[in-house]
């Protein structure tokens, strides 16, 4: 086995070469390279992290604006709600109003109207009293020849409508 | 291919030959095929990591694998000690890294040019050794830093009976000081006895069709080549797991210096 039988000749020289490369190994590619290896490794992680939460941030934003925009909404709604539920119940009072005025109106000219047709009803009344009296008068006379005065033919008449 | 005609020597692998030679302060320092592969473990990592170092921000294929390699060893050391593990992440992804391509460029088919072979730098017990002392080294460091002569409390753990009191720290202390062994032994075994293994199929194989009876390679070449596509497989595997182990148990005994417990 020439590691054991060479050992004595040829370890001077195996460690010289073995220190001499592993020292270069771990001073230039272990301490020279490595870290700017593990520092590029280290950029990308942290602009990975930065950009997920920056994506994070305006997805939250966006939410955000969602969310009042929605209220706003319903806001609007509620307000041309109320208003047009304002608007519906001024109309119908003015629409009352109106009518109450009308009906007020109304009335009087149905009184009035009453009014001058009874007393037209008592004026036609009163002529045919006296129409109805002369004419009693007049056939009382013709029938039996008796002078009737028109006052008592007016009360035979009255006496006779009324319970007529 | 070494020794003498016709025999195929599984450990000539694992022979170390110096390609030029180097003396410093009386050591010799040889510059070897052991050496080599360790440099051009060096190159393929950094061209690796060169690949990813575009730091785009939606990264590409090859961007993405270094950062898949670096995110692993990451994960593994915060979910084992914790976020104080970054600190030990240079540390833990030179293990993996190294320990890892070794691996690998030792499977390598360099063998189809002639005169050349792979060699496993992991498979040297002198290299894993020293990776586990610089393993074992830094939880020591780390531990006697954090907590001073505190660290001992790690041989103590919660809720040990008064009456144990004796074994129990012993028992502990045993435990922590065969880690470096046991990290050490563990790579150097796992690499070589897989490629012994490889090297015994193959030799199967092309001493099989080497035989001068005809029956010999139908019966022995082509189920040992058979086998040796599952062998090779399953010593890829091997070699991705023998460096996760390293740089996980490396992890694991950085959270108890940095912990203790």
């Amino acid at each position: 086995m020439p590691q054991i039988s060479q050992i004595l000749e040829t370890y001077a020289s195996q460690f010289f070469w073995l220190l001499i490369v592993f020292g270069l190994i771990y001073f230039t590619i272990g301490h020279g390279m490595l870290p700017k290896i593990e520092a590029s490794m280290d950029a990308r992680d942290r602009k990975i992290a930065d950009d997920l939460a920056a994506a994070e941030r305006a997805r939250a934003e966006a939410d955000n604006l969602g969310d009042s925009g929605a209220a706003d909404l319903t806001a609007a709604r509620n307000e041309a709600q109320a208003k047009s539920s304002a608007a519906k119940a001024k109309a119908a009072k003015d629409a009352d109003a109106r009518l109450a005025k009308a009906d007020a109106e109304v009335s009087i000219k149905v009184a009035a109207a009453e009014a001058a047709l009874s007393k037209a009803t008592a004026k036609a009344l009163a002529g045919i009293e006296a129409v109805a009296a002369d004419a009693a008068a007049d056939i009382v006379a013709k029938v039996s020849g008796a002078k009737v005065t028109p006052a008592q033919a007016a009360t035979a008449v009255k006496a006779v409508m009324s319970h007529g | 291919m070494a020794g003498e005609s016709g025999k195929i020597d599984p450990m000539y692998q694992f022979q170390i030959e110096p390609l030029a030679q180097l003396d410093i302060a009386g050591y010799d320092v040889s510059f070897t095929n052991s050496s080599l592969f360790m440099i051009l473990v060096l190159g393929a990592l950094w061209l690796f990591m060169w690949g990813g170092m575009k730091r785009d921000l939606v990264p590409g294929r090859w961007q993405m694998a270094v950062e898949g390699v670096t995110g692993f060893v990451n994960n593994m050391l915060t979910s084992s000690v914790g976020p104080e593990g970054k600190k030990y992440v240079p540390l833990v992804f030179s293990l993996f890294m190294f320990i890892l391509i070794a691996n690998f460029m030792g499977m390598m088919p360099f063998g189809i040019v002639p005169g050349v072979h792979p060699f496993t730098v992991t498979s040297h017990l002198t290299i894993t050794a020293v990776l586990a002392v610089i393993s074992f080294g830094t939880v020591l460091i780390v531990g006697f830093w954090k907590h001073g002569l505190h660290f001992f409390s790690l041989f103590v753990p919660h809720g040990t009976p008064w009456w144990l009191l004796w074994l129990i720290p012993l028992i502990e202390l045993f435990s922590f000081l065969i880690r470096p062994f046991s990290l050490a032994l563990r790579l150097f075994v796992a690499m070589t006895a897989g490629h012994v293994l490889m090297k015994v199929l193959a030799g199967f194989v092309i001493n099989g069709l080497n035989a001068e009876a005809a029956w010999v390679p139908l019966v022995v070449s082509i189920p040992s080549f058979i086998l040796m596509i599952g062998i090779t497989l399953l010593e890829l595997l091997v070699c991705a797991i023998q460096a996760y182990v390293f740089a996980l148990l490396t992890s694991l005994y950085i959270n108890d210096a940095v912990n203790l417990h």
